[in-house]
C-alpha cells in the first residue's frame, strides 16, 4: 500500500507533464462570468491543443483520434492538468456521454462527421433527457417525434426538455422522444441527434433558486429531423440512453466550494460564546471533525477508485457515495457557518461580507446538487438495488401503455 | 471516469502526482480469507456466546491459543522478537476478521496497545522480555488509565509512583482481570507517566465489573505498593499516551469496520428474507436507504482506515489526523450499523437469541475503550488548529 505509480504510470506521467510545459504555460485568464461562456475561445482553444497533441480524450481508440489508453492515464493527465491554470471544460457532456452515444450507433459516414470536431473543441454536444415531467423517471419523457406525412421518412419533433447543461453554447445535443405512446413507457422511446440551430429549437436559461443560470430550457415546435439521426433502433431508445446515463453519475462531480479548512478559518476571526473565538465553540469544534472525517473518507475513497483502475480493475462500488455524501454536506457547513454568523448571518452581500461569500453560495446551491445527477434518494436506491442487490421498487407502470399512464400534471 | 475536478481534490492530499497503491495486496487479502476460514471454524456465535452466557468465564481460552498457534499475536512484532514480522497491514486485515466475529478474546488489550506501546517506547529490556511472550501467547496485557466517569486529565488523575511504587485504583480496565502485564497512568514526582506494573505481583487486588458487553471482560484494579516500571521517559505521560493510543485506533479501526460490514450483512440477509404486507421488507424504500445509509457510513469508515493502515505502516507524521479520523468514522459507523441492524430485524432483533445485540455490545465497547468519539473529535480539531496555523 502506498501512493507511488508503477514505473509505466511514472513514464507517462513524465511525458504528460513535459508535453504540458510546452502547451499549457500561458497562463489563462478567467472572463469571470461565472456560467463558462465567456471563456468559451479559449476553453476552445486549448481542447484543440490537446486533440493536437493526443491528449483530449486519451481512452478514446485511435481511429477517434484517442490513444487507445487506460483509464488511470487519463487520471494522470487530469491530475496533470490540474496544475495548470487552464480554461474551463464545457466538452466533457459531449465527449464524455452524447458523441459516444452516437458514435456507439451511428454508421461511419456520421462517426466520421462528427468525432473529429467535438474532439477538437469545434462543436459541443448537449444531452437533452430531463424533462418538467420526469426528472428521475426519464422513462417517462413525453417529447414526441411523430413521421412527417409527406413521406420523406423524418421525424417531427415537439416538446420540451428541461435542466439541459450547456444548451446555450451546444451545436448538437441528443433527445430522447415518445415514439410510440402505445407501448408501455420503457419501450416506446427513440432517441436522436440534433442541430441546435434547426428551426424549431429554442434554449432559455432557467432563473435558478441561486439567483444564477448554468442550465437550459429546450422547447421543440416542429422540429424536422431525418431517420438517419436515429440513434439505436426504433423505439429502443431507452436502452441507448442507458449508455448515455452510466456515465453520468461519474460525470457530475462531487461538491466545491467552501469545506472545512474554509469553515475553521473563518471561526478563528468571528466571535463565539462568551467572547471568544468561534473556532473555541464546542459545537463547532465537533462539527469541524465530523466534516473533516467525511472529507478525508471521500478523498481515500477516490483514492481506492484509482488504484481499482492503476490496476486494471473496474473500480468497486464504493465510488458511488462521493455525491450524495459531498453535497448534503456544502449544504450542512454552509448553513452552519451562517449561522456561526449570528444575526449578521443573513446578509448575503459579498461587500459586506467578502469573508463569507462561499458560505451563502453553498447555503444557495447545495440544494441543486442534492437534485442534479441523481437525487439523494436516487443515488440511495442505486445503492440498495446495484451495490446490496436489494428487489426494485414495485412499478405500477410497468406494463401500462404510455398513453394510459396517470400523469398528475 | 473521474473527473478534473475530482482528481485535482484527490491530489490535495499533498501526493498529487501518483496513481495510487491504496489497497491490499493479493497476498494480504488471502491472508483475509485464511483468517475468515480459521474464525468461522473457530469462533461461531455460540463461541462467543459462551462468554457472554457465563460470568465466570472471561475469554475463550481455546481461540486466544489458537491465534497465538495462526501467529496472529506476533503478526507485527519483529522476527527477532519472535514475531512474524509481517508488517501493520497484515495485522490490520486480522484486526478486521476478529471484529466481524466479535472475537471473545484480549486481542485489543495485548496485541494493539501492550505490543505496539513496547516496540513503541520499551527499551531493549523490555522489549526482549515482554514481546516473545506476546508472540508465544504467554503474556496478555492492558491498558490502565480511567479512574471514575468523565474524561482523565492531568488535573483529575490521582494514582501515583513513589520509590517505584504505585498507589492508586483504575476503572474500568479492560481485560485487568485477566492481565498479565498492565500499562497504568499515574504521576510521579506530580508529572504523568506511563508505567508497567505486572498484575499477578505484590500489591494488586482486582475484581470483576459487570460491563455492555461480557465478550470482552472489565476489572477495577486497586493498587497498594505494586512495583512499577516506567516505559518511555519521565514526564511524557500523556504525550506518549495519545501515541500509543493512536496506533491502537488505527487497528481497533478495522475491528469496527469488520463489525459494521457484517451487520449490514446481517440487515440485508433478514430484509430479503422477512415478509411483511405481501413483500420481502427489502423492497421497502425506508429499509433500502436504512441500508445505503450504513453502506455510505461503513465505507467512508473503511477509507480512513486504510489511510490509517498506510500511516501506521509507515510510521507517516501522519498518524494523529488519520488515527482520529480513522476511529471517529469507524465509532460511528459501527454504532449505526448495529443500532439499524437491530430496527431491521423488528421485535426478534430485541431478543437475547438474536446475535445482533453482540454487535452492539461490541460497538459500545470498541467505541468506548481508548476514549469516546467526542474526546477524539476534539483532539482532532485541537491537531487541525495547531497544523492550519503552522
Amino acid at each position: 500500500m502506498d501512493f507511488n505509480d508503477t514505473p509505466e504510470e511514472a513514464a507517462y506521467r513524465a511525458q504528460v507533464k513535459a508535453w504540458l510545459e510546452v502547451n499549457a504555460a500561458k497562463p489563462f485568464v478567467a472572463d469571470n462570468d461565472g456560467e463558462g461562456g465567456g471563456s468559451m475561445a479559449a476553453s476552445k482553444a486549448w481542447q484543440a491543443k490537446k486533440a493536437a497533441g493526443g491528449f483530449a480524450q486519451i481512452t478514446w481508440p485511435k481511429e477517434w483520434g484517442g490513444q487507445g489508453g487506460t483509464p488511470i492515464q487519463q487520471v494522470i493527465f487530469n491530475q496533470e492538468e490540474a496544475k495548470h491554470p487552464v480554461p474551463p471544460n464545457p466538452f466533457q457532456i459531449g465527449l464524455g456521454m452524447c458523441v459516444p452515444t452516437v458514435a456507439t450507433f451511428a454508421d461511419q459516414a456520421t462517426k466520421d462527421r462528427f468525432v473529429g470536431p467535438a474532439l477538437r473543441g469545434e462543436e459541443i454536444w448537449c444531452q437533452l433527457f430531463s424533462e418538467p415531467s420526469g426528472g428521475s423517471d426519464v422513462a417517462a419523457a413525453r417529447t414526441k417525434a411523430v413521421r412527417a406525412t409527406d413521406g420523406s421518412g423524418d421525424w417531427i419533433i415537439s416538446g420540451q426538455k428541461v435542466w439541459t447543461t450547456g444548451a446555450q453554447f451546444s451545436d448538437f445535443g441528443i433527445v430522447v422522444c415518445r415514439t410510440n405512446p402505445e407501448a408501455p413507457k420503457h419501450k416506446g422511446l427513440t432517441m436522436f441527434w440534433l442541430d441546435m440551430h434547426a428551426p424549431g429549437v429554442e434554449v432559455k436559461p432557467i432563473h435558478q433558486m441561486s439567483g444564477g443560470s448554468g442550465f437550459n430550457e429546450v422547447f421543440f415546435t416542429d422540429v424536422r429531423v431525418k431517420d438517419s439521426q436515429r440513434v439505436g433502433a426504433l423505439d429502443d431508445g431507452w436502452k441507448v440512453s442507458l449508455v448515455t446515463l452510466m456515465n453520468e453519475r461519474l460525470a457530475v462531480g462531487g461538491a466545491s466550494g467552501a469545506g472545512w479548512q474554509e469553515f475553521m478559518e473563518a471561526a478563528r476571526s468571528v466571535p463565539g460564546l462568551d467572547g471568544q473565538a468561534a473556532l473555541k465553540d464546542a459545537s463547532l469544534r465537533e462539527k469541524l471533525a465530523d466534516w473533516y472525517v467525511q472529507a478525508e473518507g471521500l478523498k481515500h475513497t477516490r483514492n481506492r477508485t484509482m488504484t481499482a483502475l492503476s490496476r486494471g480493475q473496474t473500480p468497486g462500488p464504493e465510488s458511488s457515495i462521493g455525491k450524495i455524501v459531498s453535497a448534503l454536506q456544502m449544504q450542512d457547513l454552509g448553513n452552519t457557518a451562517v449561522e456561526m454568523l449570528d444575526q449578521f448571518g443573513i446578509i448575503d452581500d459579498p461587500d459586506l461580507a467578502p469573508l463569507h461569500a462561499a458560505f451563502h453560495t453553498s447555503v444557495m446551491f447545495s440544494p441543486g446538487l442534492r437534485i442534479a445527477g441523481g437525487t439523494d434518494e436516487i443515488l440511495k436506491n442505486i445503492i440498495a438495488e446495484r451495490v446490496l442487490g436489494m428487489p426494485g421498487d414495485i412499478r405500477v407502470d410497468k406494463d401500462v401503455a404510455f398513453k394510459d399512464m396517470p400523469t398528475g400534471r | 471516469m473521474l473527473t478534473r475536478e475530482e482528481t485535482y481534490e484527490a491530489g490535495k492530499t499533498g501526493r498529487i502526482g501518483h496513481a495510487m497503491n491504496f489497497d491490499f495486496s493479493d497476498e494480504q487479502k488471502f491472508l483475509k480469507t485464511e483468517a475468515r476460514k480459521f474464525l468461522d471454524a473457530n469462533c461461531g456465535s455460540d463461541k462467543v456466546r459462551k462468554v457472554l452466557d457465563d460470568e465466570a468465564n472471561s475469554h475463550d481460552e481455546a481461540l486466544w491459543k489458537g491465534v497465538a498457534a495462526q501467529g496472529w499475536l506476533g503478526a507485527a512484532i519483529p522476527e527477532a522478537f519472535g514475531g512474524l514480522g509481517l508488517g501493520h497491514l497484515e495485522l490490520c486485515i486480522i484486526a478486521e476478521e476478529l471484529g466481524r466475529a466479535v472475537a471473545p478474546i484480549p486481542f485489543a488489550s495485548t496485541v494493539y496497545i501492550l505490543a505496539e506501546a513496547v516496540m513503541l517506547a520499551g527499551d531493549d529490556k523490555q522489549k526482549a522480555e515482554i514481546l516473545p511472550k506476546i508472540a508465544a501467547g504467554q503474556l496478555i496485557g492492558a491498558l490502565a488509565t480511567s479512574e471514575g466517569p468523565g474524561v482523565l486529565s492531568a488535573a483529575t488523575l490521582k494514582a501515583t509512583v513513589s520509590g517505584g511504587k504505585l498507589f492508586g485504583m483504575k476503572i474500568p480496565v479492560t481485560d485487568g482481570d485477566i492481565a498479565d502485564l498492565c500499562i497504568v497512568m499515574a504521576k510521579e514526582n506530580g508529572q504523568p507517566g506511563l508505567f508497567l506494573v505486572h498484575l499477578n505481583g505484590d500489591g494488586v487486588s482486582r475484581a470483576a465489573v459487570k460491563t455492555l458487553d461480557p465478550t470482552r471482560d472489565a476489572a477495577k484494579l486497586t493498587f497498594d505498593g505494586a512495583p512499577a516500571e516506567r516505559l518511555g521517559a519521565a514526564g511524557e505521560g500523556f504525550a506518549l499516551l495519545d501515541q500509543i493510543l493512536d496506533r491502537a485506533a488505527i487497528l481497533m479501526s478495522f475491528e469496527q469496520c469488520g463489525g459494521a460490514d457484517k451487520c449490514l450483512e446481517m440487515a440485508k440477509a433478514y430484509a430479503l428474507e422477512r415478509y411483511a404486507f405481501g413483500r420481502v421488507i427489502a423492497s421497502y424504500q425506508a429499509i433500502k436507504h436504512k441500508l445505503a445509509d450504513m453502506y455510505v457510513k461503513n465505507e467512508l469508515a473503511r477509507s480512513n482506515a486504510y489511510y490509517g493502515a498506510w500511516a501506521l505502516n509507515t510510521d507517516a507524521p501522519e498518524i494523529p489526523s488519520a488515527a482520529s479520523a480513522a476511529r471517529i468514522a469507524a465509532s460511528e459507523a459501527f454504532w449505526f450499523a448495529s443500532k439499524e441492524n437491530i430496527q431491521t430485524h423488528g421485535g426478534i432483533g430485541f431478543t437475547w437469541e438474536m446475535d445482533c445485540h453482540l454487535y452492539y455490545r461490541r460497538s459500545r465497547q470498541l467505541s468506548l475503550v481508548i476514549g469516546a468519539p467526542r474526546v477524539w473529535k476534539e483532539r482532532l480539531v485541537s491537531h487541525l488548529e495547531r497544523r492550519n496555523a503552522a
